[in-house]
């Protein structure tokens, strides 16, 4: 009874094993991972729900949803479809490669001479002399081309085999597991690793940085200061360079200092620092040009927040209280706008709205003073990415085995050679058949040569 | 002489000489045939002088930077490669027939790139992300692979010419067959050509009606007609094996430059896969032309199957090349410009 059991469970297993050592599910997995993968570049992924609920109303925003198709690349159906495929890939190469271990690890390569006489892949010609000097003369061209090679003697004569490539049946093997290691580390890098973002204006530090992911607070262990940060633009208006100069902080003091551009980060204990985006601050310093209404006189005088200035002709003090991305107007968004107070003489002080893209817009006062802005400076801060992933060199190192794996799978082959000399009385027939793994329309041409060479090695003795 | 004006006379010489592959291939004309490919290297010369004299060009102007840079940029180079892996496989194979399927395709593109509005061909400096050392790889790696697969696209339209109909073909696959045609053709004429829906069925409409009359009419023809176009052609079996080598190829580099794409986007973005969605449409072609690998390796697909699966995986190869221009993402640089 037990026994029995154990022979089903055996069965079952097997059963398993078989079903996941099988190239139609590779073949279907991939079609499906290709299929799948659309979806996601249609409906733009890891945006805000308000949008998708705009985008496809309520009910499809909650199928979509529970089927995580807003952020589908890492939904549990993709990651299963993924965890298939390498279960599928590790069953299959490990079905197939102790099928082929015996081959591939031979110390003494196997030769059939009947198989070779069998092939359809071979040459013959007649050759003068009847002897073993024949061989010799063959083995220097054969050796030259095959790594591998031996002399035997056949029922019928001698033979020579010769073989080279052996290893290059691993190739595929060797594409499966640097699939495995690509995945590995991605998994690694997902684990143990963070990407997040910090905005920094000049002179500004940060210690923490936000993560992309779930918008929390992530501290860094150290402080990053952003010392300088330049905008430059082509004179056709394309940005030309982005340049962020950082500095790393540990206990206040520089540790490290790096100018930083696009694609060439700053990297500090794992942590690296990108150039990602630019946006505008408000500027920290004006240039104001008073217009006394009474005299009809400019002043120009530059103006900080904060910092109380006063106008001539006793027109009062005006200090600027802050900057603002949208101003008001009556309802009006006038856009980006300091906002100030006027303070007369000798009466109450009154806020005034300096949009910067209305100069004349204080004009409509009508006070005693009109206030405009004549200049800035505009002051940009910089936007960095901020990432750390462990696997990184994982996967690196998964992508060098990818294209050995690729090179060695699609572009090299296991050959081998049978040369087998028959005599006939002071004539031999030579038979110059081979046949490799790969490739065989090659292989074909191969045998042609070295048929075609062997056959003038032999007249050229003469 | 400047860059640009060897580029459009380039466009016609290719012209010409897919002219003359087709011309030879129907007339039976061997002498137009070997026309043909001498025009097709005077192309294939002209437009590597091009390609160099527009580095050396943008160098003079001060923003030297390889002209591998934009669209238009690409697509030279996308018809140059063409050129060269079909002039190596012409050698190979002894057989100038498949210089009629591919040629054109060389033409195509460059005529896209000069007459498109939107492709603009003037060298503009580099924008800050295109500023690495990868970009030659990436860029080379990725249309070394997307110039096979287009070859691979041609081989496999003659098999599935040379092998006629399938006897025992059911009647879904009938249906199936035009709408998934009418399907890629109505997309491709959007992406491509027209800004709108309703144009690119206008386009897609007769399009494929002429497919369809071309198809059958070439059913309709006398038999020693059809055996005197299609004898020219390499034995299916040859085909096949063409296509299968090509698509290796292809394979390799697409995979080298989609690495290199990762290896870049880490040292840009700092991180080497976002699923950004030319990143996902270079990985369905990956998957693609891994499953035709697979089927035609393990499971010993050949023929009509496999040539199938080859025009699939270069819809896919041009879906990820102009497709994606219209949806959002971080690979604005191939974009048509607005």
């Amino acid at each position: 009874m037990n026994s029995k059991q154990s022979t089903d469970d055996l069965s079952a297993i097997d059963r398993i094993w078989k079903s996941f050592a099988s190239v139609k599910l590779t073949i279907a997995l991939l079609l499906s991972l290709a299929a799948t993968s659309i979806i996601g570049t249609l409906i733009p992924q890891n945006e805000a729900p308000g949008a998708y609920l705009q985008t496809f109303g309520e009910t499809l925003y909650q199928i979509f949803s529970l089927l995580g198709l807003f952020d589908m690349y890492h939904s549990w159906w993709f990651r299963a479809l993924i965890l298939l495929l390498v279960v599928n890939i590790i069953v299959c190469s490990i079905d197939r490669l102790q099928a082929t271990w015996k081959i591939i690890f031979a110390r003494n390569p196997r030769f059939n001479i009947t198989r070779y006489r069998q092939l359809k892949n071979k040459t013959e010609f007649n050759a003068d002399g009847a002897d073993a000097s024949l061989i010799d003369r063959y083995l220097p061209v054969i050796s030259r081309r095959f790594r591998y090679h031996r002399r035997e003697e056949t029922d019928q004569g001698f033979a020579i085999y010769a073989e080279k490539g052996r290893l290059t049946r691993l190739g595929v093997y060797v594409v499966h597991l640097s699939v495995v290691v690509l995945l590995i580390g991605g998994l690694i890098g997902s684990i143990f690793g963070f990407e997040g973002f910090v905005n920094l204006g000049p002179g500004d530090s940060a210690s923490t940085i936000r993560l992309r992911h779930n918008n929390q607070i992530l501290p860094l262990g150290f402080e990053i200061r952003c010392d300088d940060f330049k905008v430059e633009f082509y004179d056709t208006g394309a940005p030309k360079e982005f340049r962020s100069s950082l500095s790393i902080l540990k206990e206040g003091k520089v540790v490290e200092q790096k100018d930083i551009i696009v694609n060439d980060p700053l990297r500090y204990e794992g942590i690296s620092f990108f150039q990602s985006s630019y946006g505008n601050l408000p500027p920290n310093e004006v240039i104001l040009n008073f217009t006394s209404q009474a005299t009809g006189m400019i002043y120009s005088q530059k103006a900080a927040i904060g910092t109380p200035v006063v106008i001539p002709e006793d027109l009062g003090t005006f200090t600027l209280k802050q900057f603002t991305r949208q101003a008001d107007f009556r309802g009006h968004n006038i856009g980006e706008a300091f906002i100030g107070v006027l303070t007369p003489q000798n009466s109450q002080p009154v806020d005034v709205t300096l949009p910067l893209k209305f100069p004349s817009f204080d004009k409509m006062r009508k006070g005693d003073v009109f206030i405009a802005i004549a200049d800035f400076v505009p002051r940009y801060y910089t936007g960095l990415q901020v990432s750390r992933d462990p696997g990184v060199w994982v996967v690196y190192f998964g992508f060098i085995l990818m294209i050995i794996g690729i090179y060695i799978t699609f572009f090299m082959s296991h050959q081998q050679i049978c040369v087998e000399v028959t005599p006939h009385d002071l004539k031999s027939q030579v038979m110059v058949a081979g046949t490799s793994n790969k490739n065989k329309m090659g292989m074909q041409k191969k045998v042609k040569q070295l048929a075609h060479q062997l056959a003038n090695r032999a007249s050229d003795n003469k | 002489m400047n860059s640009s004006l060897i580029l459009s006379i380039i466009t016609f010489v290719y012209g010409l000489a897919g002219f003359l592959y087709i011309f030879a291939w129907i007339f039976k004309k061997p002498a137009a045939g070997k026309l043909a490919s001498w025009v097709a290297i005077i192309g294939l010369t002209g437009n590597t002088v091009g390609i160099i004299l527009r580095w050396v060009e943008s160098y003079r102007m001060g923003i030297g930077h390889a002209p591998f840079s934009n669209l238009y940029e690409s697509l030279v180079f996308f018809a140059w490669t063409i050129a060269l892996i079909y002039l190596v496989i012409e050698r190979k194979a002894a057989n100038r027939s498949i210089g009629a399927f591919t040629m054109p395709i060389a033409f195509l593109a460059m005529a896209y790139a000069s007459l498109k509005t939107g492709i603009s061909s003037e060298i503009q400096p580099l924008i800050p992300a295109l500023k690495s050392n990868w970009l030659i790889a990436h860029v080379v790696t990725c249309f070394i692979g997307y110039a096979a697969f287009a070859t691979s696209f041609g081989i496999g339209a003659m098999y599935l010419m040379k092998q006629g109909r399938d006897a025992e073909e059911v009647t879904w696959l009938d249906i199936a067959k035009p709408l998934t045609l009418f399907v890629f053709v109505l997309l491709f004429s959007r992406v491509l050509l027209v800004g709108n829906w309703a144009m690119a069925i206008i386009i897609a409409l007769p399009l494929c009606l002429i497919f369809y009359l071309a198809v059958f009419l070439t059913r309709r023809m006398p038999a020693d007609m059809k055996d005197r176009l299609l004898g020219v052609f390499p034995e299916a079996a040859i085909l096949d094996e063409l296509n299968y080598q090509v698509t290796l190829f292809g394979f390799l580099f697409l995979s080298i430059g989609i690495i290199s794409g990762a290896v870049w986007a880490n040292s840009a973005w700092g991180r080497y896969w976002g699923w950004d969605p030319k990143e996902t449409w270079s990985l369905i072609t990956w998957f693609i032309y891994a499953t035709l690998l697979h089927a035609r390796l393990m499971r010993g697909w050949r023929g009509r199957r496999i040539a199938y699966l080859s025009l699939v995986g270069f819809a896919a190869v041009l879906f990820t090349y102009f497709g994606v221009n219209l949806l959002p993402g971080l690979h604005s640089y191939g974009a048509f410009s607005q």
